[in-house]
């Protein structure tokens, strides 16, 4: 496009491109880096190849419980969001009332909220009711952050779904429940899909409200905290790290793959960004 | 209540779950932070006769007001440079990425996906004395001492705020430049406005949505961050949300944490209404 053109060439923008991923993959690519550097201390030179960061991880006790209560956390953050997010999704792109527009602005708050906001309200709210804090009250907080993510990937599912296949089931004397399941559900599928996963990995990373909410059994990103400030963990703390990354990156694929099928059964360009956009 | 059509109902009915579900852990939690900063603790006893005292120590103390001054121009600097730096790519992405949009999208959310606690700590690591930036500087020879004003200040909470938040500003821009007709630029040229003008009369203008949503949506959050000022940021970087978490924690003062909480939410709030009007002005309708 020739749009800016002589004002600053393709060329300088390539230019900048190219450094801007720089600055962006920086400390990602630091990571595995320092996963397999044969040293305590998380620096430059390099001092050669190992895995024993890796394999400490395995005889780490407290880790394997972190790990198995976010686990349980994101897999009930994702199954409810998701649940949550899909009824909010349907409601706003097939029925309209009044005050519709308010209401799914309120529902979509928590995505510009400052998260420590949402911790302390709810921190405040629960030591009002005097309930101690668990691995649900994590929970809750993270479904409240995670339902906005589900109904944004959620509502262009809906939105390109051909309604009339539905009136066809109708007609046929399918019960509304059967509609759903039989007809609505597999049309969307790879839209929850690709909401599971990456509502899963948001809270699979989510520290502050976790941070607030946490009782005596810490998510994995509490547990990656309390290790930072040892600098003799450092180097397992980037084992793990790495490793998550993969999983992260590994789920953010799939759920790619998913919203790319969504997009193509509703007829659109799967290349394309209109999925996104 | 007027009676309701049977679509608005439906429409309700579907979004009932949701509706409450936000409405108990969210528009009550918010009511209740707003209670509490009317109230006093000493200690453990909480005190629940209204006053104005916790609002009088966050707005007066120099503590506080040194905390909620930084942690606004930090937010501003932050999102300025983010939204500057973001543009370009955005613009790149639109114009000049024809076929492999996507593949780019998804490579400038890759790095989001790495656990944030693990980024902000990996530039500690980037920007240190002994650092990976200061011991690539000195060994070409670029200076003899390590620097040391990018560590544990102001300016590295800048820089790591602004690679945390790059896609959130670079979505929302790339979506807006992806809206503009592309003839309306056809049609400049035709009417003899150069590549400058045409820019800053129909592309800005014209995109001017997108920057008003990526403003917003870097500004408001990093108000509040709070492990980037208490890992890079040094006791010259701290933010307040360093400070509410004290007061909830450590100094078990929660009405005057919520208090703070309010307070920021308040002035946040107040600078996004105007960012948003602002936009409109030069922009057109702002969606």
């Amino acid at each position: 496009m020739r749009g800016f053109g002589k004002f600053i060439s393709s060329k300088w923008l390539v230019v900048y491109a190219v450094a801007y991923m720089l600055f962006l993959y920086a400390p990602v690519i630091l990571l595995p880096l320092f996963a397999f550097n044969d040293a305590t201390i998380v620096a430059f030179p390099l001092t050669g190849f190992t895995t024993k960061w890796f394999d400490l991880l395995w005889t780490t006790d407290a880790l394997h419980g972190a790990v198995r209560n976010s686990g349980f956390v994101a897999l009930s953050t994702a199954l409810i969001s998701t649940f949550l997010g899909a009824c909010a999704a349907r409601s706003a792109a097939n029925y309209s009332f009044p005050g519709q527009k308010g209401v799914m602005g309120f529902i979509m708050l928590p995505l510009v909220l400052p998260e420590i906001i949402v911790a302390v309200a709810l921190l405040v709210m629960l030591m009002q009711l005097g309930m101690s804090l668990s691995l649900w009250t994590v929970i809750a907080g993270h479904v409240l952050i995670c339902t906005p993510f589900s109904i944004a990937i959620l509502s262009s599912a809906f939105a390109g779904m051909e309604s009339s296949l539905e009136e066809a089931s109708f007609d046929l004397g399918e019960t509304r429940w059967g509609t759903f399941r039989r007809v609505t559900l597999p049309l969307i599928m790879p839209g929850v899909i690709s909401s599971l996963l990456i509502t899963f990995t948001i809270s699979l990373d989510e520290f502050i409200i976790s941070f607030f909410l946490t009782g005596t059994d810490v998510t994995l990103p509490v547990y990656i905290w309390s290790q930072l400030r040892f600098p003799s963990k450092l180097p397992s703390v980037m084992a793990l790290g790495t490793i998550l990354l993969a999983v992260s990156v590994g789920l953010l694929i799939v759920a790619e793959v998913f919203r790319r099928r969504a997009t193509r059964r509703q007829g659109m360009d799967a290349g394309s960004t209109q999925g996104l956009v | 209540m007027p009676s309701l059509s049977q679509e608005s109902r439906q429409g309700l009915t579907l979004l009932s779950p949701t509706l409450a579900y936000a409405l108990v852990m969210l528009a009550a939690p918010l009511a209740m932070v707003v209670m509490f900063s009317f109230w006093t603790q000493d200690y453990l006893d909480l005190d629940k006769t209204f006053t104005l005292a916790n609002y009088r120590e966050a707005w007066t103390q120099p503590i506080f007001q040194v905390l909620m001054w930084r942690s606004l121009k930090i937010s501003l600097i932050v999102t300025t440079t983010t939204v500057i730096l973001a543009f370009p790519i955005a613009y790149y992405l639109s114009f000049h990425v024809r076929s492999r949009k996507a593949l780019w999208l998804f490579l400038i959310t890759v790095p989001f996906w790495t656990s944030y606690l693990l980024r902000v700590f990996l530039w500690k690591v980037i920007l240190g004395y002994n650092g990976v930036l200061n011991s690539a500087l000195i060994n070409l020879g670029i200076i003899d001492e390590p620097l040391t004003f990018i560590l544990y200040n102001a300016n590295a909470v800048v820089l790591t705020l602004a690679h945390a938040w790059a896609p959130f500003a670079i979505l929302p821009i790339f979506i807006a430049l992806e809206k503009i007709d592309r003839s309306l630029l056809e049609a400049a040229e035709d009417l003899g406005d150069g590549p400058l003008r045409r820019f800053w009369r129909i592309t800005l203008p014209l995109a001017m949505p997108g920057v008003v949503a990526a403003t917003l949506i870097v500004l408001i959050p990093t108000v509040g961050d709070y492990i980037t000022p208490k890992l890079v940021g040094g006791t010259d970087g701290l933010m307040v949300a360093n400070m509410i978490q004290i007061q909830f924690g450590k100094a078990n003062n929660a009405p005057l944490g919520a208090a703070l909480a309010v307070s920021s939410m308040i002035v946040v709030a107040a600078i996004s209404i105007g960012i948003y009007f602002a936009g409109k002005k030069f922009g057109g309708k702002v969606k």
